[in-house]
């Protein structure tokens, strides 16, 4: 695995030709083989591996800039055999590596939820790389159109004024028993894909290229994001509080702008 | 008054049946002395129906004429210049822009040879310039031959919020109105004084189920003065015009707005999730309107984002 921001920008070139691919006769599998030799090289992928995860995304996207999407684990978290990523992959989209997921072995059953931008009709990929380094993949086809290049904004000036506003919305926790909390901050999440007629250029990319959420200063996600992830990131997910200690969650966006929020459970 | 609603609803059946939109079949109603709308069909935009599914039309004065909406396509601006001309000679001075929403502005270069003035909301040209990529790229697609001669004009006569403008045909002041973020963020009604007519643009959707790209908030709070308004005459961005007294195309999209508003708190108060919201809120709602199907759940998929900042 490259560093984090690399990552995503090694992949430029891929989806800078990716129109290019995606018009060739057999587009749909070229495309995914191309992708997948991108991220994966080589590596082996258990294709259909829905007895380690499902992801659940709507077979017909209403609005194309705000796609809720699921990931959960089919098996229990365990020290010895866990989900240590998940790599979400929408291959139509200009960025196809959406988002990488990376997880503690104490989350306990994965059931984390986001909501992501979807370009066209496209196949939705989430790859489960486990903790042996074995990679596990379930995909949907997604009808949605122009959540990239659509504006990113309905109200770009109430979405500015309230940029780095950030919200832990869960119920009062029970030591020991599993919880739900949603991490959402508000980012206008600019693209970079949406071109200014007064200036005759792109706007330049602004959005969030992390989420850490961390409990008791250990860490249970963490979040690398691009441009497919929604205006104002949300990140839904599980944990079980073992003990009292500080939720924590810290975002990071392109302009190395860093936002955070504690909650104390 | 009587008259020219049994009128209306006659030309409006007649015009259901037209099976797709031709020259011959391109018909204005008169609503009130001088002014003339094309009521949009209430369909997805597509080539058979030239993307004419938003009401445009126009305002004659003594001196020039004001187009209120271009069309949703050049071809539908192509077949509302024809119509005009029919109906008077006079110049065309003004075409005013509602908001950017394609069904309201791509006949704009249809006008061009006529030299008018564009003229929109203050906030109208940075939609257009973030949007039209995104839109020419969807709508040469969807509308095909008829899109072809679609060009994406700037206002460049701009209404501030606050500050009302007035443009004048001639004796005929029209008063136009910029509203904060509602339908849009960037909202425009137009008022002439002369009939007492109130042009809405899409901060009144009738029979059609309304499109939320603003603010769930800010156009209920749009729609409670508006309804307050003591016009003669009222033509909605989409659906039949109607008489002043009347209030139920108000209160029908209020009640539509408030209700999913409603709906939301309570999931969003509960800690329930946008899927809960886009699968369960606002039901009720579904035979009430046309479309429902195709911009229910968007509409609230919008809101839920909205409110979830509250």
């Amino acid at each position: 695995m490259m560093g984090r921001n690399t990552f995503f920008w090694a992949v430029f070139a891929v989806f800078m030709s990716h129109s290019f691919i995606a018009n060739a006769a057999t587009a749909e599998e070229d495309l995914w083989s191309a992708l997948k030799q991108t991220y994966f090289g080589d590596r082996e992928i258990h294709e259909n591996a829905d007895d380690v995860l499902i992801l659940e995304a709507p077979t017909r996207a209403e609005d194309a800039a705000i796609v809720p999407i699921s990931v959960k684990s089919v098996q229990p978290q365990t020290a010895e055999r866990y989900i240590k990523n998940i790599h979400i992959i929408i291959d139509k989209n200009p960025m196809p590596y959406s988002a990488n997921f990376h997880l503690s072995p104490t989350l306990g059953d994965i059931d984390i939820a986001t909501r992501v931008r979807v370009d066209q009709y496209t196949d939705m990929r989430a790859i489960a790389e486990m903790n042996d380094g074995s990679l596990h993949m379930v995909s949907k086809f997604v009808k949605a159109s122009g959540g990239c290049s659509a504006p990113a904004g309905k109200d770009m000036e109430a979405a500015m004024a309230r940029l780095g506003k950030m919200q832990i919305r869960m119920r009062e926790a029970n030591i020991g028993e599993t919880t739900k909390a949603q991490v959402v901050v508000s980012h206008p999440n600019n693209s970079g894909l949406q071109f200014d007629q007064k200036t005759r250029g792109y706007i330049p990319p602004h959005y969030v290229k992390e989420i850490i959420i961390d409990f008791d200063d250990e860490n249970l996600i963490t979040l690398e994001a691009g441009i497919s992830i929604s205006e104002d990131p949300s990140i839904r997910f599980s944990f079980t509080p073992q003990k009292h200690g500080v939720l924590k969650a810290m975002v990071n966006d392109t302009k190395e702008m860093t936002y955070s929020m504690d909650k104390q459970i | 008054m009587r008259i020219l609603i049994s009128f209306l609803s006659i030309t409006v059946s007649s015009f259901a049946f037209a099976s797709s939109l031709q020259a011959d079949s391109y018909k204005v109603q008169q609503v009130a002395e001088g002014i003339f709308y094309h009521q949009g069909s209430h369909q997805e935009a597509d080539a058979e129906n030239l993307g004419a599914i938003a009401n445009v039309g126009f305002i004659i004065g003594e001196q020039c004429i004001a187009v209120i909406d271009s069309g949703g396509s050049f071809q539908e601006g192509k077949l509302l210049r024809k119509t005009i001309r029919q109906h008077s000679d006079l110049p065309i001075c003004y075409v005013i822009n509602t908001h950017v929403h394609p069904d309201h502005i791509l006949g704009n270069a249809a006008f061009k040879t006529d030299k008018p003035e564009f003229v929109g909301h203050e906030k109208l040209p940075a939609a257009m310039a973030s949007r039209q990529q995104h839109f020419a790229r969807q709508f040469s697609e969807i509308l095909g031959d008829a899109y072809k001669g679609t060009e994406f004009i700037e206002a460049k006569t701009l209404v501030k919020v606050g500050s009302p403008l007035t443009l004048d045909l001639g004796n005929r002041p029209l008063i136009l109105t910029a509203f904060t973020t509602a339908h849009t963020d960037h909202d425009l009604t137009v008022y002439d004084e002369k009939t007492s007519t109130l042009w809405t643009g899409d901060l009144l959707f009738v029979e059609r189920i309304p499109a939320l790209d603003g603010s769930i908030n800010g156009w209920i709070d749009a729609l409670d003065t508006l309804i307050e308004h003591d016009a003669t005459m009222i033509i909605p961005g989409h659906g039949t015009a109607f008489n002043g007294e009347n209030s139920k195309g108000w209160q029908d999209l209020l009640r539509y707005l408030t209700t999913v508003r409603e709906e939301i708190r309570v999931i969003i108060n509960d800690l329930g999730t946008i899927e809960q919201a886009i699968d369960s809120v606002g039901t009720q709602e579904a035979e009430k309107w046309k479309l429902f199907e195709e911009y229910h759940r968007r509409n609230v998929t919008a809101a839920f984002v909205e409110l979830e900042w509250e």
